[in-house]
């Protein structure tokens, strides 16, 4: 979906059961994300993640291997990571040809979790640019406006 | 908020530009310069009530802000805020193509592993 906090993607020379593994796998995900990693990849599973000398609860949410895996991580301390006080990310795999697979990620943030998903869907057609574009375009208008 | 995002995740920005009436007030604000709530009211289809709101709540980000000029009072953008912004919503993205780029090389020699192992399966 566009138009949500970040959304980022990118082409694998790999089937998608391998990208798979990569992304769920605790001894995989502490090589590009959390330095240690406590998780269960299982829906609702509560795990935790540290990065470097910082460390905060993770709770799955979509487990389904192996098209799509989501967790919610960021929220406040001592309290329930659920829509409204969390971060989401959203791992989406899509197989191209036997050999390829197109990883999508979504982070998106706390007030978009708490819409109603035709919310979201309006909000994503009706702004199909992401925000990382809009804040960027509004910006560079602004500095060409004070030259 | 718990750790990890090494780039504060700033929520009261987030919110402001998540909605899109808000992203609307504040694309007029870029387009056109220091103008009026009354002025912002005759552009978008919604009430000058809630351009009223949703001012506030860009004021609160720091995004715009605000000066008296006679009777009126005109709203603006703060370039630096949204430049600082813009930068930290790049560093986010710019820490996803990170994480992605590393999955990608793993999963790649990960299957190029099980390929040389298991050649027959090829």
């Amino acid at each position: 979906m566009s138009g949500l906090v970040i959304e980022r993607e990118v082409l694998i020379e790999a089937p998608a059961e391998v990208v798979w593994r990569t992304i769920t796998e605790p001894d995989q995900i502490t090589q590009w994300f959390a330095s240690r990693v406590e998780l269960v990849v299982e829906p609702g599973a509560h795990g935790y993640m540290e990065f470097g000398d910082q460390g905060g609860p993770v709770v799955v949410e979509a487990v389904d291997p192996p098209t799509r895996f989501s967790f919610r991580w960021n929220h406040p301390r001592g309290e329930e990571p659920v829509a409204g006080n969390s971060m989401l990310v959203e791992f989406t795999l899509t197989p191209e040809g036997d050999e390829q697979t197109r990883l999508r990620v979504v982070e998106s943030g706390h007030e978009l979790c708490a819409w109603p998903d035709a919310e979201k869907e309006r909000y994503a057609e009706e702004h199909q640019e992401g925000w990382v574009e809009f804040l960027d375009r509004l910006a560079v208008l602004v500095a060409k406006r004070r030259l | 908020m718990a750790a990890g995002i090494t780039v504060p995740a700033d929520e009261e920005l987030w919110s402001a530009i998540a909605d899109p009436s808000r992203r609307q007030v504040l694309d007029l604000l870029v387009s056109h310069g220091a103008v009026s709530a009354s002025w912002l009211a005759g552009r978008v289809p919604f009430t000058r009530q809630a351009v009223s709101k949703h001012l506030v709540v860009l004021e609160r980000t720091g995004l715009i802000s605000r000066r008296k000029q006679g009777r009126e009072v005109l709203y603006q953008v703060e370039a630096e805020r949204l430049d600082q912004a813009a930068r930290a919503m790049a560093e986010l993205a710019a820490q996803w193509d990170r994480r992605l780029g590393a999955i990608k090389r793993l999963a790649e020699a990960a299957h190029a592993e099980n390929a040389s192992k298991n050649p027959h399966d090829q």
